[in-house]
Order: C-alpha cells, then sequence, then structure tokens
C-alpha cells in the first residue's frame, strides 16, 4: 500500500523532474527540428542555387529572385492570384457570416446537425471536392444540361470550364467551412445575457447586432479571412483540374518549377516570396488575436 | 431575441443558408449520382441505375493496393502523432520551459503554411540527404502536418483537466507513471481519440504534401489525382464517391463524439 508521499519523497520526485522534462519535451522538438525547421532550411538554400542542364549548381546567387521578380509570367499570375484570393476572402465572408449566424444564434435543436454539415466538406477531400465542380460546369455538367433544356444553348459548351471563374467557384465551394467555422465559434461564444442586457436599454436587433455581436465577432472573420486568404495562395489543384491556361495561379507555377521546367531553386525562390506573403499574412492577424479562434 | 427580429428577415435569411449549403454540397451530390449511371459517357438525363463503375473499381488490384498503402500510412501516422503530439502536449501544458512560444510556433507552422511549401521544403530535404522518396517518407509529411492537430486536441482537453488530479495521485504515493496510466490517461480518452480519428481522415486525404513526397507505391488519392487528370470519367465518380463517403462517415463520429471543436 502507497502511504501518503513524505516531504523527502515529494523533493526526490522533483529532482527527477528535468529528466522527465526532458522525456516530454524532447521527441517532438526533435521531430520539429529534423522534419520542419531543417528541411524548410534546406529549401531556403536552394533558392540561392541555380540550376543548369538539370544539373543543380551549389554556388551563391540572387538571380533566382532576380529572375522572379522581373519576370512577366510571375508578376502577372502573383497579381491574378492574390486578386482572387481577395475575392474568395470577400465572397466566403458575404455568403459564410450569415450562416455562422444562422447556426450560432438561431438554430436552437438541430445545432450539431448544422455543425457537422460545415465541418464535412471542411475536413473531407480538398482534391474531390475541387473536382466535383466538373459536375456542374464541365461539358457533361448540371450547367449544361440546364441551359439546354431550357433552349438557351443547342449544343453542350466547354466555355464553363478552364478559366478563373470556374476557379473561383470551386475555391468558393471548398473554402466557405474554413470561413463559416471560426466565425461560428466566436459567435457562440457570446453571452446571451450580453445581447438581451442591449435590448433591454432599448437597442433594436440592427443596433445590438452593429454594437454587440459584430464587434465581437471580429476575431473569427479575420481568423476566417486569413485561413481563406492562405487556402487561395498556396492552390495548385483547383488551378490544374479547372484552371485551364487563363486560370493559372501562383501554386501551379510553383509545382511546374518542380516538374516539367526542373527549376528547383527558382520554384525555391518563388515558394519563398509566397511563404513571405503569407508569413506577413498571419503575422498581421495573430497581432489582433485573430488564430486563437478555430 | 425573437422579439427583436423583423419576421419578414427570417426569410431571407434561410434562403441564403440553404442557397450556401447548397453551392456546398450540390457539386458533390451530382458526383455521386453519376457514378450510378450505366452510361459511359456521363451526361443527364441519367440512363440506368448501375454499380458497373464500382465493380470495375473492386476489380482493379492497382485501387486495392493503393487503399491498403493508404491505410497503412493513416495509421502509422496516427500513432507517431499521437505520441510527439501528446507528449508536447503534456510538456507545453504542464511545464515551464524556454523557448516555449517558438516551439508553439513551429508545431503549428506546417498547419499554417501553404501545403507546397511544406510538401517542396520535404522534397528538398530528402533530395539533398539522398533519402529515397517511398511511403516512409510520405509518413513523415503527414506526421508534420498533423502533430499541430494532436497537440491542440489533446491540449485543450489537458488545460481543463483539473491538476488537483494529478496532484492527488502523487499525494497518495503514486508514481509518475502510475498517475499517467491511472489519473490522466483514462480522462484524456476521448481527445486521444477524436485526435487519431481527426488525424486519420487528413491522411487518408492528404493530397498536396503527398505529390512532393511520393515514390514508386500510390496513395488511394494519388491514383485518384492521376485519374482525374485524364478525364471526367464514371470511374473517377465512383472513386472520387466512395472517398467522400469515408471521410463523411469519421467525420460524422469524431463531430458527434466530441464536444470539443475540431
Amino acid at each position: 500500500m502507497a502511504r501518503p508521499g513524505t516531504a523527502r519523497q515529494r523533493i526526490s520526485a522533483r529532482g527527477g523532474r528535468r529528466l522527465g522534462q526532458a522525456g516530454l519535451l524532447a521527441p517532438s522538438s526533435l521531430w520539429l527540428a529534423f522534419f520542419v525547421v531543417v528541411p524548410i532550411s534546406i529549401l531556403f538554400l536552394y533558392s540561392f542555387w541555380s540550376s543548369h542542364n538539370y544539373k543543380l549548381i551549389q554556388v551563391f546567387t540572387l538571380a533566382n529572385y532576380r529572375e522572379t521578380f522581373s519576370d512577366a509570367v510571375f508578376r502577372v499570375v502573383m497579381w491574378r492570384t492574390l486578386r482572387l484570393a481577395f475575392l474568395v476572402t470577400a465572397t466566403t465572408l458575404v455568403l459564410g457570416y450569415p450562416v455562422a449566424y444562422f447556426i450560432a444564434r438561431k438554430v436552437t435543436q438541430w445545432k450539431t446537425l448544422f455543425y457537422l454539415l460545415v465541418i464535412i466538406p471542411m475536413w473531407s477531400s480538398y482534391l474531390v471536392r475541387v473536382y466535383s465542380w466538373k459536375a456542374v460546369l464541365g461539358e457533361q455538367g448540371a450547367l449544361n444540361l440546364l441551359l439546354l433544356k431550357l433552349g438557351i444553348l443547342q449544343q453542350p459548351s466547354p466555355i464553363f470550364l478552364y478559366n478563373t471563374f470556374a476557379v473561383y467557384l470551386a475555391l468558393v465551394g471548398s473554402i466557405l467551412p474554413f470561413m463559416i467555422l471560426p466565425i461560428y465559434t466566436s459567435l457562440e461564444k457570446i453571452p446571451a445575457s450580453l445581447i438581451e442586457a442591449s435590448s433591454d436599454l432599448g437597442a433594436g436587433f440592427w443596433r445590438t447586432f452593429a454594437k454587440v455581436i459584430f464587434p465581437l465577432s471580429l476575431p473569427g472573420m479575420l481568423g476566417g479571412c486569413t485561413f481563406t486568404f492562405v487556402l487561395v495562395l498556396g492552390d495548385f489543384i483547383a488551378s490544374q483540374l479547372l484552371g485551364g491556361p487563363s486560370g493559372i495561379l501562383i501554386g501551379k507555377v510553383i509545382y511546374g518549377q518542380f516538374g516539367l521546367a526542373f527549376d528547383w531553386p527558382l520554384g525555391a525562390a518563388m515558394s519563398f516570396v509566397l511563404f513571405a506573403i503569407v508569413f506577413t499574412l498571419i503575422a498581421i492577424a495573430g497581432r489582433f488575436g485573430a488564430l486563437k479562434e478555430g | 431575441m425573437r422579439a427583436l427580429r423583423p419576421g419578414r428577415a427570417r426569410s431571407p435569411l434561410l434562403a441564403l443558408v440553404a442557397f450556401v449549403f447548397l453551392f456546398m454540397y450540390l457539386p458533390m451530390i451530382l458526383i455521386m449520382v453519376f457514378s450510378f449511371n450505366s452510361s459511359q459517357v456521363t451526361i443527364l438525363p441519367l440512363e440506368h441505375f448501375s454499380l458497373r463503375w464500382y465493380q470495375e473499381l473492386f476489380a482493379d488490384s492497382t485501387i486495392l493496393d493503393s487503399f491498403t498503402n493508404t491505410l497503412v500510412v493513416g495509421a502509422v501516422t496516427v500513432v507517431i502523432s499521437l505520441v510527439l503530439g501528446g507528449t508536447g502536449a503534456f510538456a507545453l501544458n504542464r511545464l515551464q520551459f524556454r523557448g516555449k512560444g517558438v516551439y508553439e510556433f513551429i508545431v503549428t507552422m506546417p498547419f499554417v503554411l501553404p501545403e507546397i511549401v511544406t510538401g517542396l521544403a520535404l522534397l528538398t530535404f530528402y533530395t539533398l540527404l539522398g533519402i529515397r522518396l517511398s511511403l516512409v517518407t510520405v509518413t513523415v509529411g503527414h506526421v508534420v502536418f498533423c502533430l499541430s492537430v494532436a497537440v491542440r486536441t489533446i491540449g485543450a482537453r489537458l488545460q481543463s483537466l483539473p491538476r488537483s488530479y494529478e496532484e492527488a495521485s502523487y499525494d497518495l504515493g503514486a508514481g509518475r507513471l502510475r498517475t499517467f496510466f491511472l489519473v490522466i490517461l483514462p480522462s484524456i480518452r476521448t481527445a486521444l481519440f477524436t485526435a487519431a480519428l481527426l488525424i486519420f481522415t487528413i491522411s487518408f486525404d492528404e493530397t498536396v504534401i503527398t505529390i512532393f513526397t511520393i515514390g514508386q507505391e500510390n496513395t488511394l488519392p494519388m491514383l485518384i489525382w492521376a485519374m482525374m487528370r485524364r478525364g471526367f470519367t464514371p470511374e473517377v465518380n465512383a472513386i472520387a464517391t466512395l472517398t467522400f463517403v469515408a471521410s463523411l462517415i469519421l467525420i460524422v463520429i469524431v463531430g458527434t463524439r466530441s464536444k470539443d471543436q475540431v
């Protein structure tokens, strides 16, 4: 039978603590150092090397960054990607906020169901969800069928796929849950008493919304916007499957450097430009406490 | 609240909510419907209900092999992530150490960074070190991504677990190991279960990091990715339906079992 620990036992337990600390912290720290910090450093290193006839030349150069910033194609694609990221973020915010509000404050009985309906598309395959837009926009898709039935089209048209708009629709559809969930979380946290107090003091619905609910949901909105923006910036699957030549995004250009073009150092430099943009966004959002949500 | 709302404002909100859910689900529903259509050229109106495409999938040994690979990668990813994430979450919640902020930052980094950057970082790392790409290199990539999920899910539970339980256990003379197995582990069981399922789901569907770290053997998403690039075919619709339903089941279990947000 164990007796209550004496003072001495407790002190000796404390003596073993340092070892215990190391044992707890070491496995994941080593893993992170070896498989996160080192690889990202190596990618960074690559961005200062060069490639000649498919061979890697390990001599320091800034040529990749110079090429990245001076290349007209890269600039066009970068702007397109940033513009699209902005558009998708704005759209998902406008569409997602009311849904988050509805689930958080209007639904009483079926809350779990609605919550599930949001997280199912969030965690299921992004690849499959992006691809599924071919069933809507493709030549054999629902939109073509509808237009044929209505007599607007005489023949199935291929124009709805392989452009930036197709990518935009698929991204909005796939990323919406990443916007809804953080906003829902922040709305859910608002105490009912706060809203009651506002109405007791004579504020109408819109006034309560503007003065109480909306400001308190700002961190969730900022979190959702950050996630959305970053997801669009890093996408190459939607760009590859639905974008065609006019819907090429920065992710696909980077992917191409590691595939067909086979210029790893240039691809590494481009991904570091992407890295820097994402990092800045997250740092700004983090300052406003956005990433504590969802 | 209800008294506040003008009655007519309700229906536009409902209509918008319905529209958004339709927007999120309609494409996937169409894929499912198409996957049961007997016609080779998937055009509406549907011909006959048919399981033909599913039969062809199950007859294809490369699909079954890649499915097995996916399960193995997923299972190993879960085990490693839980061990590393569990100890990490415990250290974050119960210990004071220097560099805590840096540790937290690095854990979450692969989760917030675009996956393409993580994938490329691992690819250059493997290449420079001369490590041959295989399912092992894929698994490492999946753990890198999933570690933050484990740390966050288990960490949230540890934070809400009163420390007095552990202190009581120590005071009654139990050592570290006994306290861990008899007090802490039973209390965080649900969180471990949730984290495990969620990590498995992520690994099961993981595409981007896998594209850059895969060797000769394929996982299911790699096979689907290759099939999709060839075109819009009934087989792809069938396999897309199956993966979606598999994820759906896992997510429903996670979402209903845990009260914690995922």
